[in-house]
């Protein structure tokens, strides 16, 4: 088993007349055994990172850094090594919204047999510990429901064997108990030895899993470090203000709006939006070299 | 009130089944229950945007007699969904998204000073922005009218805390106001119990 080490990566994308600074400088490890998510708003560059990892990026985009699994940079790889030893043989993608990437024309078992196929997995295997009923595979993508076009989503992320799963927003629109059984599904694999990146929204579903919780704001990792800690403790402004917007604590809003990922501060980004923030604050604050890291001048 | 009395609807099959349910002027009624078991069902009829087989629904007194295009009662509602992508017309700017209902756009920069996008964000498309400006634009959209109802169907689900905060923030401001009613379909108990004055559960789907 190797880590994941990803290490000062940035994407940009380069539009007519601007550029779009959608990642910056982002360092993280993802350990075997560990569950790490990366929340943050929408728009904040985690489902840009995921898509660079797995070498998913459009054609005018620009990256810099590099992402190491084993002795694979996964930034420089090219598209051939990463279909044939990388995607879904170490690394699966639960895609967002799964209902839409699968084929219309095909039923589950199709699409999960070819997988099997070229992965080398066992599809009905992969459909058991997914969830799946056998008689559910026969169903085409419009007849499943949401719950369990996430199953067959999940299954043919894990049919290759993947020791890393990158799972994008996989609770939206999914309701509590099918939330619960999916996050137990993680944790299940996780505690088996593989690792999993929870991209999100929803601290819930963060702090019930995750072992460490990444806070992106503005495509920069601004907070990372133990679950709770970040949740209950946190250091950046933005990470309080987050976890206080919950229904179930303070439930107000985060003043202002992120910067426009094309016209970023200087300084610290969320410097705009913070009550703390000072003059010192018009430069821009490094991450902390600490079990629970922060960027921030003026920490909580 | 906008009133549900025993409203069955579906399609093809029936998905709820002699539902009744009323949404009082100034209050915030949440709507709770399973997938699958008839929420966004009972929001489109509530919406007057689907056609139910049996049952009636009544506005301010008035029963319905039309659904979809030839509700006359349509702009008394507004409606948010869950996907604000595709609930926008991908070419247009978010001023226009914001002004389509308008006569005029004399009040488009008023509606987006209430849901805090700035003039910059007008200026985009859908796909220039996030989902939760993009939902912001939408809640303008569905308040241009002055509606005197709101029908949120899982509203937040693709939002963050902060935002969804922002968004309930802004709705409670326009309900104070103007006194309207809401319906808010979430999945989410949590934040039904914050949000909402009480809070229906439609039971789960009968097994076909």
């Amino acid at each position: 088993m190797v880590n994941l080490e990803i290490d000062r990566v940035s994407v940009r994308f380069a539009l007519k007349g601007a550029t779009v600074e959608a990642v910056n400088d982002v360092s993280l490890r993802i350990r075997p055994g560990e569950c790490v998510a990366l929340v943050g708003e929408s728009g904040c560059g985690k489902t840009v990172l995921a898509s660079a990892l797995l070498g998913f990026l459009p054609g005018n985009a620009e990256t810099s850094g590099s992402a190491r699994l084993g002795d694979v940079d996964l930034l420089a790889a090219s598209d051939h090594e990463l279909a044939t030893t990388i995607r879904g043989r170490q690394i699966g993608l639960i895609p967002q919204s799964p209902a839409s990437h699968l084929t219309p024309v095909r039923t589950a078992r199709s699409q999960l047999e070819e997988a099997a196929r070229v992965l080398g997995g066992d599809a009905l295997q992969a459909a058991e510990r997914a969830g799946l009923l056998p008689e559910h595979l026969d169903r085409y993508p419009h007849e499943l429901s949401g719950g369990m076009a996430q199953r067959v989503a999940n299954a043919l992320a894990l049919v290759g064997d993947p020791w890393l799963l990158i799972a994008d927003e996989p609770t939206t629109g999914l309701d509590r108990d099918l939330v619960d059984g999916l996050l137990d599904e993680f944790r299940r694999l996780v505690d088996d030895g593989h690792a999993v990146l929870l991209i999100t929204h929803d601290l819930a579903a963060a702090h019930r899993i995750a072992d460490r919780i990444a806070v992106m704001y503005a495509g920069r990792i601004v907070e990372v470090g133990p679950a709770h800690e970040v949740l209950d403790n946190a250091k950046h402004p933005y990470s309080r203000g987050l976890a206080n917007a919950l229904p179930e604590r303070d439930f107000l809003p985060i003043p202002g709006q992120p910067p426009l990922l094309t016209d970023l501060p200087a300084g610290c980004a969320f410097a705009p939006r913070c009550e703390q923030a000072t003059a010192i604050c018009e430069d821009r604050p490094v991450l902390t070299d600490d079990p629970h890291a922060v960027a921030c001048h003026r920490p909580c | 009130m906008l009133t549900a009395n025993g409203v069955t609807a579906g399609y093809r099959e029936p998905v709820i089944t002699d539902v009744s349910l009323t949404v009082q002027p100034g209050r915030t009624v949440g709507l709770a229950g399973p997938s699958g078991s008839g929420k966004s069902t009972l929001a489109r009829v509530l919406a007057l945007l689907h056609k139910p087989f049996g049952g009636t629904v009544e506005i301010d007194g008035e029963t319905v007699t039309g659904f979809r295009f030839q509700a006359v009662q349509r702009t008394r509602i507004g409606v948010l969904f869950q996907q604000p992508r595709l609930s926008v017309d991908p070419r247009f700017t978010l001023r226009q998204a914001i002004a389509e209902p308008l006569k005029n756009q004399d009040r488009v920069e008023e509606l987006a000073s209430l849901v805090m996008l700035t003039d910059d964000l007008l200026g985009r498309r859908p796909h220039e922005v996030s989902d939760g400006q993009l939902q912001r634009a939408c809640l303008a959209r569905a308040l241009a009218l002055n509606p005197r109802y709101l029908i949120c169907d899982e509203m937040t689900t693709m939002l963050d805390a902060s935002t969804t905060a922002a968004l309930v923030g802004v709705i409670r401001a326009y309900q104070r106001e103007s006194n309207a009613g809401v319906l808010a379909i979430s999945h989410d108990a949590t934040l039904l119990t914050r949000w909402a004055d009480e809070t229906v559960r439609l039971s789960a789907p009968r097994p076909r």
